[in-house]
């Protein structure tokens, strides 16, 4: 009995193993993600064409798309149409992959889908985790992406970051990062503009996913009445089964 | 003679079609007693109808092509009508073929419906389980996701390890060096029509041997035995329709909203039914981090990892995968108890189903996580027991103390 009781606490404890056996990740912030802010999404997709739009595409998605958070065609056409001439057209970028490789080491990836591959609270950690560093070559590092090819672009935003060293055995890790260097918006406010850029590529990554869950609900009210119908037909039947 | 049944009998005349329709459902007589587990055939069946009808629909869109496939399923997302909706129930589908599959199988392996006079219909659904794992392998590579690459490479490469002809084989599978557009190309082919002509044959198969002999049931008695003197149809058997139909309607709505459930609340399933890696595109030059099968796989994933390697050959290890598989064709063969179901089995019989269930689920959940010399001795204490499952069965099924078996079904 002894024996099996070591056996299932051994089960037990086997996920718990393996994750000690992985190695240790940056935690992650959690991103402020609700699809139903409107709002929040349209000032997401205004970060998004100003920041991101230059060297990252996101080739799956439509200009006109916007529609589905609140804009109108002539607003998209006004405001947002900086790489493209119709609001029919797909968010591509002039930059070649060939350039953008040259150029900053790696190809910067579309983003069509970045949500679905890196999860939103990674990316609100990372686009937050920049700090200065002068031995890279952009002049800036990130705390959940080291060694990263990308700049910081917000940096005008947020101010310059630098970090803040804590001794862990023989390692030196960052602790936190602290401001060194104000920008144009507070640190909140920053906090904020990136939660709006990441509400906005959560909700890029699919933009049906809105729709796809009022069908759902819909879709269960009726599975449930075709159940009852169903279950008595079924009782029905079977009455005279023994 | 109404028109009706001169149209009918204008047609049985050229045709057995009211023959077969009473061979098959108005008078093919299954065992009053099916329970739970029996609703699990009509499913799989239900998501084959599913999986193909979809299918049509996503190849209408979807171009098998390495510079365009990644993108042309996100067009399918975006911008075809009701595309999200079709590719969601044939991603979400995959993974529940095989949720089913495995419930069918385990219903096989608890009432002993593999026994005599049932032994082809077991090796035609080991087949079927074969060819699904075959479809499921070649349609994941579709996509062209990172996951899809290099989880293809991984497969293929398995090939690979058979020795002297290894390489070639691998080469002649991929049509390349590497996994690639012709790769990419022939993998369609194979998906979208090799396969399921193969698939649906098989079922048909399966379903006629299954008619052939008629079912078994939670007691494991042949109701055949037991027939009115008059009518000569079963005691214990209840004509499949209606009341097997109606009632595999109500699974069948269960069914669908546990389907609806993960469809429309939770397509990705955590990144078990879809992956997060598979939404960055395949690139020939960035191997992933981690790489795993989709979870369906990962039970002999698994087994084969905890093999180690011989003068630095994977090939033990794919050969103990084979033979994971290979084994269940000889079930039949290995099972010496005197009755078929578990409800009259003895506790040795008990005690080994259980380990091997505990086994297989906790080989599947090894395969998902990244090897550590912790999880690889359990791999091989799991791929053991697995093995033990069946090369003891011989054995412990013949010295086990069974019940008697009751003459008619119970309850």
């Amino acid at each position: 009995m002894k024996r099996v009781k070591n056996f299932l606490f051994l089960l037990l404890a086997m996920p718990a193993l393996a994750m000690a056996a992985g190695g240790h990740s940056v935690p992650l912030d959690k991103a402020p993600v609700n699809l139903a802010d409107q709002d929040s999404l349209q000032r997401g997709a205004r970060m998004f064409v100003n920041y991101c739009l230059n060297c990252h595409s996101a080739s799956a998605m439509r200009y006109s798309r916007l529609q589905d958070i609140g804009l109108t065609e002539d607003q998209i056409k006004d405001n947002l149409l900086f790489s493209a001439e119709k609001p029919g057209e797909l968010m591509k970028i002039g930059m070649t992959k060939a350039d953008g490789k040259a150029w900053f080491g790696a190809t910067p990836p579309d983003l069509s889908v970045i949500a679905r591959s890196r999860g939103a609270d990674w990316l609100y950690t990372y686009l937050r985790g920049f700090y200065r560093d002068d031995t890279r070559a952009t002049g800036w590092n990130n705390t959940v992406f080291d060694k990263v090819g990308m700049p910081h672009v917000m940096w005008s935003l947020q101010g310059e970051m630098v970090p803040v060293y804590k001794k862990e055995g023989e390692h030196e890790t960052i602790a936190r990062l602290e401001l060194a260097k104000p920008g144009s918006v507070t640190l909140a406010e920053y906090d904020a503009m990136v939660g709006d850029l990441v509400n906005y590529l959560v909700w890029m990554g699919e933009p049906a996913q809105v729709q796809r869950k009022q069908l759902g609900v819909i879709v269960l009210l009726f599975l449930a009445g075709f159940f009852v119908i169903a279950y008595y037909l079924k009782k029905e039947f079977w009455k005279d089964v023994h | 003679m109404s028109a009706m049944q001169k149209l009918m009998g204008w047609i049985d005349d050229r045709l057995p079609l009211t023959a077969t329709y009473k061979a098959h459902l108005s008078e093919y007589y299954a065992p009053k007693n099916f329970n739970f587990w029996y609703f699990f055939g009509s499913l799989a069946l239900l998501v084959l109808v599913i999986q193909i009808v979809t299918g049509i629909f996503l190849t209408m869109n979807y171009k098998p092509d390495a510079e365009l496939a990644f993108l042309s399923v996100e067009y399918i997302m975006r911008d075809v009508e009701w595309g999200w909706l079709i590719r969601y129930i044939h991603s979400t589908g995959a993974s529940m073929f095989f949720v089913v599959v495995y419930l069918h199988m385990f219903r096989g392996l608890m009432y002993g419906s593999y026994r005599k006079p049932r032994e082809l219909i077991w090796i035609f659904g080991v087949l079927i389980y074969l060819m699904l794992m075959a479809e499921a392998f070649l349609g994941y590579l579709l996509p062209w996701g990172q996951m899809s690459y290099w989880g293809a490479q991984v497969i293929v490469n398995l090939f690979a390890a058979v020795p002297i002809i290894g390489e070639d084989l691998s080469i002649w599978i991929r049509g390349d060096y590497v996994i690639s557009d012709a790769t990419l190309n022939r993998f369609f082919a194979f998906h979208v029509i090799a396969l399921p002509l193969v698939l649906i044959a098989l079922v048909v198969v399966h379903l006629v041997a299954l008619h052939e002999v008629g079912s078994n049931n939670p007691d494991g008695v042949e109701i055949k035995k037991k027939k009115d003197p008059k009518t000569g149809i079963p005691l214990d058997g209840i004509p499949f329709h209606p009341y097997y139909t109606v009632k595999d309607i109500v699974g069948v709505v269960v069914f669908l909203m546990v389907f609806s459930a993960i469809l429309f609340f939770a397509p990705e399933m955590g990144g078990y039914f879809l992956e997060a890696a598979n939404f960055v595109p395949a690139d020939p030059l960035k191997t992933p981090e981690h790489i795993a099968p989709l979870w369906y796989f990962t039970p002999f994933y698994a087994i084969l990892r905890a093999v180690p390697p011989l003068f630095g050959s994977q090939f033990p290890g794919v050969v103990a995968m084979g033979l994971s598989i290979v084994l269940l064709f000889f079930l039949p063969w290995l099972d010496r108890s005197k009755v078929k179901s578990i409800r009259y089995r003895g506790p040795i019989y008990k005690a080994f189903l259980a380990a091997f269930i505990v086994s297989f689920i906790g080989l599947g959940y090894l395969g998902l996580l990244p090897s550590t010399p912790v999880a690889t001795i359990f791999a091989q204490v799991f791929s053991v027991i697995y093995f033990l499952f069946f090369l003891l069965m011989p054995w412990y099924t013949s010295i086990d103390k069974t019940k008697p078996e009751p003459e008619r079904v119970t309850g």
